[in-house]
């Protein structure tokens, strides 16, 4: 009776359950490890089919050894495990290749519409800012100093002759370095228009300060031209590149609002939920201004060079913007789904 | 979910407490997760810049390497050769591009939702509500990235370049982009600003190995047929001076298995109860004891009465 009595408390109940179930969590400690160091396609379909099986049970496992076991230890290692496998069955479960497809499949002009209001205050900003500019440079020709920086104004100043500044419009077919230039200009508007993205997240008025600024440049430049005569082969020389990558600094500039006014009023949310509701619907828009950059920087680049009049340089320019709306109003309705 | 209250009475011991907050599965189990420490992120973000600058560096020496290539080609005429320069141009432009931005997202889109730094300190991503980590999440925490950490670079460099600004405003300039880098310090869950606009946070790999059975010997016969631990024998008042906290330090004890700290811990133990300690026995002792008291508070456990430790009343 004694052996018998001392056998009934040697071996415990909590040890027994765990002798029970730990083959299961071995096999599953051997899957998570093999997915971990990037092997998971040399897994057996057996196992990736067991993987969601193994980590409920797993996760009842836990849930009765808290309520029943003292081994501390045997509770560290199933939480581990617990948590290694959960970030596995939840995890990111596309690669960029897959995202990519479903984010040009219409995911990122749904995300373009759902920040429509943004867009139409920072469309409002962007106006304003250049006819501030204009009206700025045209009372007083002085402003066109402090508003430009001293590497775009070679010879686009106030008064130059209309012979200089046409020079600066046409004839730089022979220019060379043209690829060069196109790349380093995408990457140098990407960063601006990053800058203006990442900026909302003080509650977006640096965002709206870099566009307005931005466009005030724009808008002292159009004067200069205006002065000669030459508006409409300016906007033209301008719209070329100018509808695409205006357009992408208006989207990102209206992304940042997004996120600024979706923190300063945050509804019924709370602010971090709010922040990052808006953060990720801003980021899609964000992934699609880097893409029309680099349209935008080989626009620049190789077609507003080699298209030398100001008719075709229309029909460039214009086209692109005909095509950015449609994709944008028209494009991934049918299947809008909610929460996308 | 990010709650530092703990769930469940469990002892948990941590490096850092203040670090510790419960994650709650689509399952609706809570796990204990640890908030990566700001020096971690740290080391993780220098890591990865110097590895970005490695590449970077790689790519240009492979460029280098193709010039000396195509002079060898075309017999020191490089003059006559500027399509490929341009080439060579434009593609190490876009490379510097990609390795800025996209080293990120294509690592921490991966299954370990980590770069290479993060691998090396043990760290990783992971969405804060529990839920899936999407690709858009991991997209807005790396584009904010530019300005918490490239704008004060830009910022302190382009300052110090032109030398147009008063020592004042290039000051409050200054703060005011370190306000970003340095926001992590400044909440409990250590969020960079991507973090907050993706509603991410970075946390601490575990990774723990299944020990043994703590008390063996308790399973084991001896030759003569009786359980070595069987030689012992505790009354109730002998188990009731313990309560959780001192069994897992006896856990701990055996599972390390030190003589030294065995034979300390089996005087101290026997001088509670009231034994006379004896000598050469103490991990059989010792496994007995902690199977014995186990057994107990896992009873009461399963009765819905826990003991924290040896201060507070016995069930």
């Amino acid at each position: 009776m004694s052996s018998e009595q001392a056998l009934g408390a040697a071996v415990l109940r909590s040890d027994r359950f765990r002798l029970e179930r730990e083959a299961d969590w071995i096999r599953l400690e051997a899957i998570v490890t093999r997915m971990e160091k990037g092997k998971a396609r040399r897994l057996s379909d057996e196992d990736v089919l067991a993987l969601p099986t193994l980590y409920r049970t797993l996760l009842s496992s836990l849930s009765i050894a808290r309520e029943n076991s003292l081994d501390a230890g045997l509770i560290d290692y199933l939480e581990g495990l617990a948590l290694r496998s959960y970030f596995l069955v939840y995890g990111t479960q596309t690669s960029l290749g897959r995202w990519l497809g479903s984010f040009f499949g219409g995911g990122w002009s749904r995300a373009v519409r759902a920040i429509r209001l943004d867009i139409s205050i920072a469309l409002f900003v962007m106006i304003a800012g250049t006819a501030i500019g204009y009206i700025l440079v045209a009372g007083d020709s002085d402003w066109f100093y402090a508003l430009v920086p001293g590497n775009f104004s070679d010879v686009r100043v106030p008064g130059a002759s209309e012979q200089a500044l046409r020079g600066t419009l046409f004839g730089g077919q022979d220019e060379d370095g043209l690829g060069v230039f196109a790349a380093f200009l995408f990457s140098n508007n990407a960063q601006v228009a990053i800058l203006a993205f990442a900026l909302g997240f003080a509650f977006a008025i640096p965002s709206i300060l870099l566009l307005i600024h931005n466009m005030a440049l724009l808008g002292a430049m159009l004067w200069v031209f205006a002065q000669r005569g030459l508006t409409v082969d300016f906007v033209a020389w301008l719209s070329i590149h100018g509808t695409t990558e205006l357009f992408a600094i208006l989207l990102a500039g209206a992304a940042g609002i997004h996120v600024g006014r979706s923190i300063a009023f945050p509804g019924a949310r709370s602010h971090l939920k709010a922040a990052s509701d808006a953060g990720k619907r801003a980021a899609l828009v964000m992934a699609g201004v880097v893409f029309m950059l680099i349209c935008a920087g080989l626009l620049e680049g190789f077609a507003r060079q080699l298209i030398d009049n100001t008719a075709g340089r229309f029909a460039v320019g214009g086209g692109m913007l005909l095509l950015w709306l449609i994709y944008f109003i028209g494009f991934g309705r049918d299947r809008a789904r909610p929460g996308a | 979910m990010s709650d530092s209250s703990a769930v469940d009475p469990w002892i948990r011991r941590s490096a850092n407490p203040k670090l510790d907050r419960i994650l709650i599965t689509p399952e609706g189990v809570p796990l204990h997760v640890t908030v990566a420490a700001a020096s971690a992120r740290a080391g993780a973000l220098a890591l990865d810049i110097a590895i970005i600058m490695g590449l970077i560096i790689l790519v240009s020496l492979g460029g280098v390497l193709l010039l000396w290539a195509f002079g060898i080609a075309f017999d020191g005429a490089l003059e006559n050769a500027s399509g490929p320069l341009q080439l060579l141009a434009v593609l190490w432009i876009i490379c510097v591009f990609l390795f800025r931005n996209a080293y990120f997202l294509y690592f921490e889109l991966g299954d370990r939702a980590a770069t290479w730094g993060k691998r090396a300190v043990g760290i990783r991503v992971a969405a804060r509500d529990g839920g899936r980590l999407t690709a858009e999440a991991v997209i807005a925490r790396n584009i904010v990235r530019d300005i918490e950490l490239f704008l004060p670079l830009v910022f302190l460099t382009s300052g110090e370049a032109s030398g147009t600004m008063t020592d004042l405003t290039a000051w409050a300039g200054f703060f005011w982009v370190l306000m970003f880098l340095l926001f992590p310090l400044f909440n409990r869950d250590r969020l960079r600003g991507g973090d907050v606009i993706a509603g991410t946070w970075v946390i601490q790999n575990v990774k723990k190995n299944l020990g043994d059975i703590v008390a063996p010997a308790a399973t084991e016969t001896m030759p003569d047929g009786a359980a070595p631990v069987a030689r012992y024998q505790f009354s109730d008042a002998d188990l009731s001076v313990y309560g959780e906290y001192e069994l897992q330090t006896l856990e701990n004890v055996l599972r390390t298995g030190q003589q030294a700290s065995l034979e300390k811990v089996a005087a101290s133990i026997c001088q509670k109860i009231g034994w006379e300690p004896g000598s050469g026995d103490e991990r059989a002792f010792l496994e007995a004891y902690y199977t014995a008291l186990r057994a107990r508070l896992e009873r009461s456990m399963r009765f819905g009465k826990r003991r924290k430790d040896k201060h507070s009343a016995p069930e």
